[in-house]
């Protein structure tokens, strides 16, 4: 909607009004701003200067808090795991969710509805509130405190969002370009591999927005099944550290930037991108 | 030659279906499946005993001091679900609508309230877990601006300390509902609106009779997402007050209950299999009903242009 219509309108009140929802939106954006900026400002500071002057610049910034947190508080390792597991998990959701959307959208047979209907029976219900037959499960796959459990639970948990946007988008490609390809002689597999997903891209851009960012985030299921501390991801180390450090309040500052901050500038970089991908749920 | 045809196919539909399928099957259908098996068992820590039929359902229910906590957590659940939709999602609708009418700086906007919805909520609880405390920034900030009677423990006081988490959680989420109203807002045809408005419809009529009726299913989203946020929070409690929900339990949730049943905590000793998992199908239950509930309700209310 791009009329600017009313807002010619010189009624006083009618003003009034755009300034004070106006007036409401700055004071948001502020709230947003102001706490992460203090945040890093903090980092800086020793932790009395942070309790005497909450507000102030540090007279000197300690920079030695990122290198005290990144390297010798295992903050590294924490991100490197993050980046493993999210990765490797990200490939499989991908690989499987689009070969299974290719599989349910592009053949018709009989179980497709009813396989469909299995895919999506993972949206809706949380996986969390079965965690007791989980945690029972990678015990016996003897799977705990290693990372595969969380891949498999995090392919798990993105594959029922990935067949319900991919299918749908996959089975708005024109069945011709798959007729001219057999006649080619492409095969099924070639078709997927060479038509469908490059025509796919955008559809498979939003996908791995909508899952990436919650497995990057994830708590609770690291928590249950990652106990060393050279395994953990990002949320459970900055967790742990805060145990362990609740009063060296420069610390977790440091801590908290270090989680913070990559988000934050790589969502400044592509923030479309990811407001179309974490929204594409939730939207038709 | 048309058999091996067939067969063909079915092996390119197996190819392709079956590696999700398993993995689906076997970590998200198997574990909901036996969620709802293990209820039905007594426990002796992770060994599974004799049948008990509904037996973990009534304690959770009726018997002390499950009823107590229980009861506890989903009225806190309620409260989640109650203030969020009232602030959070009435503020998102605001947001949204302004934002599609394009007033100054509409674009700014729109990328800053997003921002922190890509932060973990763990991430987020621990910063605002320590601008909160008795000595952090909040109460800084109104001594400074004269407002000292105002400074309180926000996550000490067990009358506050839900709705500080609440406003945490609406703090970080805000972002989503006006991103999603604001694209079902945009959705709607202009030549709707420009008829309204050459007929003389007044900005308060043109939103409650054109835009509201025809962002429905938008609404209903955003409520079964809130619906199903407010019955899972966790992660908010934990970083917070703690996996007790202190003070006094008072901001326990049925999360952090559960998790307390199945793994044991401090306070509750050893984990009780049979009770955690009857409040694990319970969670699904609420959860499946609630949405599908609103769901109903709201495709009589959908309008078709």
């Amino acid at each position: 909607m791009n009329t600017d219509l009313r807002y010619s309108s010189t009624a006083w009140g009618k003003n009034l009004l755009l300034f004070t929802f106006h007036l409401l939106m700055g004071v948001y954006v502020g709230l947003i701003f102001y706490p992460l900026f203090n945040m890093v400002v903090s980092s800086l500071k020793t932790t009395r200067e942070i309790f005497q002057n909450p507000f102030g610049f540090p007279p000197l910034p300690q920079w030695r808090n990122f290198w005290i947190v990144w390297v010798e508080k295992g903050f590294y390792r924490y991100f490197g795991n993050s980046l493993w597991v999210t990765s490797v998990s990200m490939v499989f959701v991908l690989l499987f969710g689009s070969m299974a959307s290719y599989g349910l959208s592009r053949y018709s047979f009989r179980l497709s509805l009813g396989l469909y209907l299995l895919f999506l029976s993972g949206i809706m219900l949380p996986l969390k509130a079965a965690i007791i037959p989980l945690f029972i499960l990678i015990k016996n796959l003897g799977l705990m405190d290693r990372h595969l459990s969380i891949i498999l639970i995090f392919i798990a948990m993105g594959l029922p969002s990935t067949v319900f946007i991919l299918s749908g988008f996959m089975k708005t490609v024109p069945k011709e370009l798959e007729y001219a390809a057999r006649i080619d002689g492409c095969n099924d597999l070639s078709i997927y591999g060479r038509i469908v997903m490059p025509i796919s891209a955008p559809a498979i851009a939003l996908v791995t927005i909508y899952n990436a960012v919650p497995i990057w985030n994830d708590f609770f299921f690291p928590l249950v099944f990652i106990q060393s501390d050279r395994l953990k991801t990002l949320p459970v180390g900055l967790s742990s550290f805060f145990g362990q450090y609740s009063t060296n309040w420069s610390l977790l500052f440091s801590g908290l930037s270090i989680a913070i901050l990559p988000m934050l500038i790589l969502y400044l970089c592509m923030s479309n991108y990811f407001i179309r991908g974490m929204t594409a749920g939730a939207i038709k | 030659m048309l058999l091996s045809k067939e067969l063909r196919k079915g092996f390119w539909i197996t190819f392709f279906v079956l590696p999700g399928l398993v993995i689906v099957a076997v970590f998200i259908l198997l574990p909901l499946f036996l969620s709802l098996f293990n209820s039905l068992f007594s426990w002796n820590q992770l060994i599974r005993g004799e049948w008990v039929g509904l037996e973990n359902f009534r304690r959770v229910f009726f018997t002390s001091p499950y009823r107590e906590r229980f009861f506890n957590a989903l009225r806190n659940n309620g409260k989640w679900f109650l203030v969020t939709m009232l602030v959070q999602n009435t503020l998102g609708l605001l947001f949204g609508y302004l934002l599609s009418r394009r007033i100054p700086g509409h674009g700014f906007f729109r990328r800053t309230f997003f921002i922190p919805v890509l932060f973990s909520i763990v991430a987020v609880g621990f910063l605002w877990g320590l601008y909160l405390k008795p000595n952090g920034l909040l109460n800084a900030f109104l001594k400074l601006v004269g407002m000292e009677s105002w400074t309180r423990a926000w996550l000490g006081e067990e009358s506050i300390a839900t709705f500080s988490i609440i406003g945490v959680n609406i703090w970080r989420w805000v972002g989503f509902p006006t991103l999603v109203f604001l694209a079902a807002i945009n959705a709607i045809p202009l030549d709707c609106l420009e008829a309204a408005y050459l007929d003389g419809a007044r900005e308060t009529q043109v939103f409650g009779r054109i835009v509201l009726p025809l962002i429905v299913p938008a609404l209903t989203v955003i409520t079964v997402l809130t619906l199903i946020g407010s019955l899972n929070v966790f992660e908010q409690i934990y970083t917070m007050t703690g996996l007790d929900g202190s003070p006094n339990y008072s901001t326990d949730t049925i999360g952090t209950l559960f998790y307390r049943t199945a793994f044991g905590s401090v306070d509750s000793g050893n984990p009780e299999i049979g009770i955690g998992s009857a409040i694990g199908v319970v969670i699904y239950l609420l959860t499946f009903f609630a949405s599908a509930g609103f769901i109903a309700l709201s495709r009589g209310r959908e309008v078709e242009l």
